[in-house]
C-alpha cells in the first residue's frame, strides 16, 4: 500500500526520468544540427552543448544510481544543496566577470599593450559583451536563483517544488552561460545589448525560464504560509517580466536552422523602441526588482527586525513595476524615434524616482532599533551602503533621462559611471551581502571565517567603486562638453580624437578603481570558501534550534544536511 | 486604507498575483510599441533608400560580430555640434532596412552614421589594419585579421529570402544573383564583370538614382573577396543613400 508520503517520492524521483529524457532531447537535436552544420561557429557551438549534455547525464545517472533507498527530494527537508551550488556559482562568474572588466578597461587605457592583432577574438568589442553578460546575467543571475530558491523555501515553508526540476533551471541556466559567452568569443551576437545570444541560445533560455517559472509558483502552491512573502512578490516579478521581455526582444528568423545567424523581425525604429524598452527593463527588472527581493529577505532577517512598513511594501511594489516599464525611451532622446515616445520616456523616468526611494527608504527603515548593526556588522553595513548607492543611481538615472541633461551625458562616460555606480554599488553589495549571510547559514557556522576579511573586502571594494565613478563622471562631463565646444571663430573647438586624448587620465583611474573591486570580491571568496570548510570562527552550529530559520513546526521540517 | 486590506486577496493567491503583475507590466510597453507599427509618420517619406547590397550585407554582418556598436553610434542627433561634426541628422528612414538597428549608446568613437566616403577606401583599410599607425592617440583595436580572412557568404541567397520575408524589398533576381553580385562589387573587372550590370541596374532601381552602388576592390587584393572588402563596402556606403537635396524636413508628414 502507498503512503501519501511514497507517492510523494516516487513521483519526484520520476522528475530525475523527465529532466533527462528533456536534457537528452536537446542533446540529440544538438547533435543533428552539429552533423548537418556548414557553419564553423555553430559547430563549436552545438559540440560544447553535447559536451555540457553528457557531462549532466552522465553525472546525474552516477547520483541517482547511487541513491538506493534514500529519497533525494525528501519533503520533510529545504532542498539547500542547490542553494549553495548557486553561490559558489555566483562567485565563481562574478569573479570571472570582474576579471574580463578589469581588462577591458586596461585595453581602452593602454591599447598597445592589451590589444593582439592576431587575436580578433581578445578584441574589445567581442569582450564588453561578455563582460556585460557575466556579471548580469552569470553573476546576478547565479545570485538571483540562489537566494530566490532560498527564500520561497523559507518563507513558504516547504521544499522547493518539482523534484530534479530546479536542478534543470541551475544547470540549464549554466548551459545557457557557457554557450552565450563562447559564442561571443567566437563572434556569435545579435547586437542587441545585453541581448546578444543568437536565436538558440535564446530559446534555450526560455525554456529554462519558463521550467524556473513552473518551479517558483510550484513552490508558492504549495506554501504552508496563507500568505506570500513580499519578497516573493519581487521574485515573481522579476520571473514573469523577463520572460516577457526576453521572448519579444528576440523575435527573429533564423537563415538556417543548422546556422548561427538570425535576422530581427523588427528594423530601425521599431527594433531600437523593442531593444530599449528591453534593455531599460533588464535594468529595472534584472538588476532592481530581483535584487530588491533580496533586499526583503536578507536585511530584515539580518538585522532581525520587521520590515519598516507593509504599506510601504504594497505601494513600492505595484507603483515601481508599472512605472518602470515605460522608461525605455530616454535611451533614445533626439533620435529618430517619434517625441512622444520620447517624452513619454522621460516622465516616467522622472517618476520612477518616487518608488524608487520609497523602496530604499522601507529597506533603510528596517534597521530602526539596530542601528548599532551598521558600525559593528560589515555585512550588514555593505548591504545599507548599497541601498545608498541603489538611492543615488535612481535619483542620478532620472536627472539622466531629462531631455537637456542626455543632450549632454548620452554617448558619453557618464552613462558608465552611471550603470557602475548602481551595478558595483547596488547590486554588487547586496549580491555580497547576501552571501556572507547565506554561507554561515547554509553550512550551519556560528559566523563567517573572519569579520575582519569582511571589512577588508568593504573598505578596499568601496574605494575602488568611488575612484570608478568619479573618474567616469570627469570623463563623461569633459568629453560631452567638449564635443560641443565652440572656438571665437565659431568652428567646433576640438576633434574628436583628442576628447579621446583627454580620457587617458580618468582611464587609468577607472582601471584601478576596477582592479580594487575586483581584489575585494577574491578576498570574500577566500573568506567564504574558508567559511564553508568550518575554518576560523566558522564554528558549527551543534545545539539546536538553528537561531537563523523562521520560526517554523520543526516536527515536520528540518533545513537539509 | 480599504485598499490595502483588499491586497490581501493577492497575497494569498499566486495565480492572481502573476496575472496582476503581468496586467501592470504590460501596459506601458504596449502604448509605447504598438503605435510605431502602423502609425504612417512614424518613418518619413525619403528619396534613395534601398536595401543592402549582397557585399554591404555581409560587411554590416562583421561590423556585427566585431562589436563595432558598442563603441560607435550611427545616429546623428539634431544638435548644432553634431551635425557639424558628423553632418546631416538621421532619420528613420535610413534604418528602416536595418534588421536589427545599429544605432548604438556609446561613443567610445565617433558616430559611424554618415562615415561613407568621409575617407578612402585605402585610408579605411589601413585605420583597419592599425588604427594607431593613422591615429596615434586612438583606442580601437586591430582588425588586420578581416584582410586575412576569405569571405564567407555560403548562405548568401537564404540570408536575402530571409530579409525579404521581414519586409526588405529584395527581388528575385538580386536573390539569385547574390553571390554573383558579391564579386561585381568587390572585384568589378575579373570575376564579378558579368553581373556588373545586374549589380548596378537593380539597386540603383530601389534607391531610384544613378550612383547609388559603389564597385571597386577596396582591399588591394584582386585574388579573392575579403572580409575586409566587405567591411570596407560597408562602411563607405553608410549614411549615403538618402538625397538631402530633395529631403524636406520641415514638410508636415516629416515633423514628428
Amino acid at each position: 500500500m502507498m503512503t501519501p508520503n511514497s507517492i510523494a517520492s516516487n513521483s519526484s524521483r520520476g522528475s530525475i526520468a523527465t529532466v533527462s529524457v528533456a536534457v537528452a532531447i536537446f542533446g540529440v537535436l544538438s547533435l543533428i544540427i552539429a552533423g548537418r552544420t556548414i557553419d564553423h561557429a555553430m559547430s563549436i557551438q552545438a559540440m560544447t552543448f553535447i559536451a555540457l549534455v553528457t557531462a549532466f547525464l552522465v553525472g546525474t545517472g552516477m547520483w541517482a544510481g547511487n541513491l538506493l533507498d534514500r529519497n533525494p527530494f525528501d519533503e520533510t527537508k529545504y532542498e539547500d544543496t542547490l542553494v549553495k551550488y548557486g553561490v559558489f556559482a555566483s562567485m565563481f562568474w562574478g569573479i570571472a566577470g570582474l576579471l574580463v572588466g578589469v581588462v577591458i578597461a586596461l585595453q581602452l587605457t593602454f591599447p598597445n599593450i592589451f590589444y593582439f592583432p592576431e587575436w580578433g577574438w581578445t578584441n574589445f568589442g567581442r569582450l564588453r559583451p561578455l563582460h556585460t553578460s557575466a556579471v548580469i546575467f552569470a553573476f546576478g543571475g547565479n545570485v538571483l536563483l540562489a537566494t530566490s530558491f532560498y527564500v520561497v523555501q523559507r518563507t513558504c515553508r516547504t521544499r522547493i517544488a518539482g523534484g530534479m526540476w530546479p536542478w534543470f533551471v541551475f544547470w540549464g541556466y549554466q548551459f545557457f552561460i557557457v554557450l552565450a559567452a563562447t559564442g561571443y568569443l567566437l563572434g556569435v551576437t545579435q547586437s542587441k545589448e545585453y541581448a546578444e545570444p543568437e536565436w538558440y541560445v535564446d530559446l534555450w533560455l526560455t525554456i529554462v525560464w519558463v521550467a524556473y517559472l513552473l518551479v517558483f509558483l510550484g513552490t508558492l502552491w504549495k506554501r504552508k504560509e496563507p500568505h506570500i512573502y513580499v519578497a516573493n512578490w519581487f521574485y515573481l516579478s522579476f520571473i514573469v517580466t523577463i520572460a516577457m521581455l526576453h521572448i519579444v526582444n528576440n523575435l527573429s528568423v533564423p537563415v538556417s536552422w543548422t546556422g548561427t545567424k538570425s535576422v530581427q523581425v523588427f528594423a530601425g525604429v521599431q527594433d531600437a523602441m523593442t531593444q530599449w524598452w528591453y534593455g531599460h527593463n533588464a535594468v529595472g527588472f534584472f538588476l532592481t526588482t530581483g535584487f530588491l527581493a533580496i533586499m526583503y529577505y536578507f536585511i530584515p532577517k539580518r538585522v532581525n527586525r520587521p520590515v519598516y512598513s507593509y504599506r510601504l511594501s504594497i505601494v513600492h511594489f505595484w507603483s515601481l513595476i508599472f512605472i518602470y516599464i515605460w522608461a525605455g525611451p530616454h535611451h533614445l532622446h533626439y533620435t529618430a524615434l517619434p517625441q512622444w515616445a520620447q517624452t513619454l520616456g522621460m516622465t516616467f523616468s522622472i517618476m520612477l524616482w518616487m518608488p524608487s526611494w520609497g523602496g530604499m527608504i522601507n529597506g533603510v527603515m528596517t534597521l530602526s532599533g539596530a542601528w548599532d548593526k551598521l558600525r559593528t556588522d560589515p555585512v550588514v553595513r555593505m548591504m545599507v551602503v548599497s541601498l545608498a548607492f541603489y538611492g543615488m543611481a535612481t535619483f542620478e538615472g532620472p536627472l539622466m533621462s531629462v531631455r537637456a541633461v542626455n543632450s549632454l551625458s548620452h554617448y558619453t562616460e557618464w552613462g558608465i559611471g552611471h550603470v557602475h555606480s548602481g551595478a558595483l554599488g547596488w547590486v554588487g553589495y547586496i549580491s555580497f551581502g547576501a552571501l556572507y549571510c547565506l554561507v554561515p547559514w547554509l553550512y550551519k557556522k556560528k559566523a563567517l571565517y573572519s569579520k575582519s576579511l569582511v571589512e577588508w573586502h568593504f573598505w578596499i571594494s568601496t574605494i575602488g567603486i568611488l575612484f570608478y565613478m568619479i573618474s567616469m563622471w570627469f570623463a563623461g562631463i569633459m568629453e560631452g562638453l567638449m564635443w560641443r565646444a565652440y572656438n571665437e571663430y565659431g568652428f567646433l573647438e576640438y576633434s574628436f580624437v583628442e576628447t579621446v586624448e583627454a580620457k587617458h587620465i580618468s582611464y587609468m583611474i577607472r582601471a584601478l578603481g576596477g582592479l580594487l573591486y575586483f581584489s575585494g570580491a577574491l578576498i570574500m571568496a577566500y573568506n567564504l570558501v574558508r567559511s564553508a570548510m568550518g575554518h576560523g570562527a566558522a564554528e558549527p552550529i551543534d545545539a539546536k534550534p538553528d537561531p537563523y530559520a523562521t520560526p517554523e513546526p520543526r516536527a515536520t521540517l528540518v533545513p537539509a544536511e | 486604507m480599504s485598499i490595502m486590506n483588499k491586497h490581501g486577496l493577492l497575497e494569498r493567491h499566486s495565480l492572481l498575483l502573476t496575472i496582476g503583475i503581468l496586467v501592470v507590466v504590460s501596459i506601458g510597453g504596449l502604448i509605447q510599441m504598438a503605435p510605431l507599427a502602423y502609425m504612417d509618420n512614424t518613418i518619413e517619406k525619403v528619396d534613395g533608400m534601398r536595401p543592402y547590397t549582397p557585399l554591404e550585407l555581409m560587411g554590416r554582418d562583421i561590423y556585427i560580430r566585431e562589436g563595432c556598436y558598442v563603441c560607435h553610434s550611427q545616429m546623428v542627433r539634431p544638435l548644432r555640434d553634431e551635425v557639424e561634426r558628423y553632418g546631416h541628422y538621421s532619420l528613420a528612414a535610413e534604418s528602416m532596412y536595418d534588421h536589427p538597428f545599429q544605432w548604438g549608446s556609446k561613443r567610445t568613437g565617433p558616430d559611424l552614421a554618415r562615415v561613407g566616403g568621409k575617407y578612402s577606401a585605402e585610408w579605411q583599410v589601413d585605420h583597419l589594419k592599425d588604427p594607431r599607425a593613422l591615429v596615434p592617440e586612438s583606442v580601437m583595436p586591430p582588425y588586420a585579421f578581416l584582410a586575412d580572412k576569405k569571405l564567407n557568404y555560403d548562405r548568401i541567397e537564404e540570408r536575402l529570402r530571409t530579409e525579404r520575408m521581414l519586409g526588405v524589398p529584395y527581388t528575385d533576381e538580386m536573390i539569385e544573383n547574390a553571390a554573383g553580385h558579391i564579386y561585381a562589387q568587390a572585384d568589378p573587372d575579373e570575376k564579378g564583370y558579368d553581373y556588373l550590370d545586374s549589380l548596378i541596374e537593380e539597386y540603383d532601381g530601389i534607391a531610384g538614382r544613378d550612383g547609388s552602388v559603389e564597385y571597386r576592390d577596396y582591399d588591394g587584393d584582386r585574388t579573392r573577396v575579403t572580409e575586409m572588402d566587405a567591411i570596407v563596402a560597408y562602411l563607405q556606403m553608410t549614411g549615403t543613400l538618402v538625397d538631402f537635396s530633395t529631403y524636406e524636413a520641415n514638410d508636415l508628414s516629416n515633423r514628428r
